[in-house]
């Protein structure tokens, strides 16, 4: 697979959220305003890429040559709750409008199994560094796309007159669901599966 | 058993821990923030109700706005004077308590005064029943009765009467503003506490319109605003707008207006008496605007007490001091 191919496949034909089903509790969480959505995309894109270095790395430096492999879980997960912390930390020194507008959502990073699936696709795939790091972007950027285009979808639906049993999360899924279907259409684009 | 699987194991996973532990050490004291340590003082010393009336979302959100410099220090109405003192003594200022305020009903049309064009089967709160063609209530402006503030009073001090319209018990109202942001009709505004005079009628019809809707609602014939000693009040879309800076409670527009549109909350009212200083200039027979008091020129001059609404106008204008105002029954009268 080239690497323009990598980066399609993750980013539109197997795209992490509406067709992988990762990342959904971020995904209906934040996309309630676009910029939210944009803040998440731009901490997901930087934790995405920096785990995935972080966690490549140490597979292939580490835990493969010591035939540690069974231990990637603990490890990643260590990893990716620390950058979390430190991106976090970070945000609160110099972009405090961004950490007070993503609250909760960024701690919960943490736990956003986007990230760790990522993580664990590079080594499943066999991709080499500069893969891995198109593969994360890709991913990364996909999930900014889905989420961002979902908070316009949910800004609209704001205003819409959705009778109150399906206002709120309800309206939200049934419109995931279509968008999801959406996206299926992209399947087999380029011959990528 | 391989032990050196298990040893590597543990050297790896702890390694790692302690690594990233102490990368994190030193990012934490590097990219410290400084916390104001005064903000978590103020939130405990805020009463911790959340209910939103300093403008900011709840407790804490006022604590960081104080910190910041972006709130005044004594916004918080529930608190009161207290709290006001206390955050001052935080934030080392000194500051004047927040005006504790009362809410109070606008409107007097309950169901004798604004009778029901039809009759409503829908759901019981006013915001619905003031989507249906205005409410049922003859006036479309007024109180549609169906108690939404009721129901978000956080202290439980609106009741709707027999009347079917709301009755605040001052005494537990908190003055938070909830019912005023509740009410569909705004129908509901906050009054400084000290206050006792207010319009109560929120139509913005004029005359026969409003007569033809309701016998107490304001006509928007503007004597009041003649009246008024002090100018407090201006027309504005047919009603009368209180400046409660200027007020002096008088209570003159409450007795001149012919709808009865104006609430006095005073429990009672003084009467003007004239002691034997009286050199009968005269000078409060001209600014009395009841005509209540009588006597001729140069001779001592007599209240009448049923006409004395004792709105104190004569008090000012006597030159010799020889008026005062007594029998007020719970009721100080201000020094203009």
């Amino acid at each position: 697979m080239n690497n323009a191919k990598i980066f399609i496949a993750a980013f539109l034909v197997n795209n992490i959220i509406l067709m992988r089903f990762i990342g959904l509790c971020p995904f209906f969480g934040v996309s309630t305003s676009i910029s939210t959505a944009v803040g998440m995309s731009a901490a997901v894109l930087f934790v995405m890429l920096l785990a995935a270095w972080v966690s490549w790395v140490l597979y292939h430096v580490l835990l493969f040559p010591l035939g540690l492999v069974f231990l990637r879980t603990a490890v990643f997960i260590l990893v990716i709750a620390s950058l979390v912390q430190l991106v976090e930390m970070y945000l609160k020194k110099y972009l405090r409008n961004l950490y007070s507008a993503l609250g909760i959502y960024l701690p919960l990073i943490t736990t956003n199994c986007a990230i760790l699936a990522v993580t664990f696709f590079n080594i499943n795939y066999k991709f080499n560094l500069l893969q891995a790091t198109i593969f994360a972007l890709g991913t990364a950027l996909g999930f900014a796309l889905v989420i961002i285009l979902f908070a316009t979808i949910r800004e609209r639906l704001e205003d819409a007159p959705i009778s109150p049993a399906f206002k709120g999360y309800p309206i939200a899924f049934i419109g995931a669901a279509l968008v999801s279907l959406a996206f299926m259409g992209f399947t087999a684009l380029f011959g990528i599966s | 058993m391989d032990w050196l699987l298990i040893i590597k194991s543990l050297l790896l996973l702890g390694g790692l821990g302690l690594t990233l532990g102490l990368v994190l050490l030193v990012a934490s004291q590097k990219l410290s923030v400084k916390v104001d340590e005064r903000e978590a003082k103020i939130r405990s010393a805020l009463p911790g109700a959340n209910c939103g009336a300093c403008g900011y979302p709840g407790c804490d959100g006022y604590a960081t706005a104080i910190v910041a410099g972006k709130a005044p220090l004594n916004a918080c109405s529930v608190g009161g004077p207290k709290v006001a003192q206390k955050i001052g003594e935080i934030m080392g200022q000194d500051v004047s308590a927040a005006e504790p305020r009362v809410a109070v009903l606008i409107c007097r049309g309950g169901k004798n005064e604004a009778p029901y064009r039809f009759q409503y089967r829908g759901a019981g709160n006013c915001r619905q029943a003031a989507l249906l063609l205005g409410g049922p209530k003859a006036c479309i402006w007024g109180c549609v009765g169906f108690g939404d503030c009721v129901n978000v009073c956080p202290v439980k001090a609106i009741t709707i009467g027999e009347n079917r319209l709301p009755v605040i018990d001052e005494k537990r109202c908190i003055g938070c503003g909830k019912c005023v942001a509740e009410c569909p009709k705004n129908t509901l505004i906050l009054i400084p506490r000290t206050k006792l005079v207010y319009l109560a009628c929120v139509s913005h019809d004029r005359g026969k319109a409003v007569k033809d809707a309701c016998s107490v609602g304001c006509i928007a014939c503007g004597l009041c605003v003649k009246v008024c000693p002090v100018s407090a009040l201006r027309m504005e879309r047919n009603l009368p707008v209180m400046d409660f800076e200027k007020c002096i409670d008088c209570g003159i527009c409450v007795h001149k207006c012919p709808t009865r549109s104006f609430i006095d909350r005073a429990p009672g009212r003084p009467k003007a008496s004239i002691n034997p200083r009286c050199t009968g200039c005269g000078e409060c027979i001209k600014v009395c605007q009841f005509k209540a008091i009588e006597g001729e020129p140069g001779k001592h001059h007599r209240v009448i007490p049923e006409k004395c609404i004792g709105c104190g106008q004569c008090v000012l204008v006597c030159t010799v001091k020889a008026i005062d105002l007594v029998g007020a029954l719970g009721h100080s009268v201000k020094k203009v």
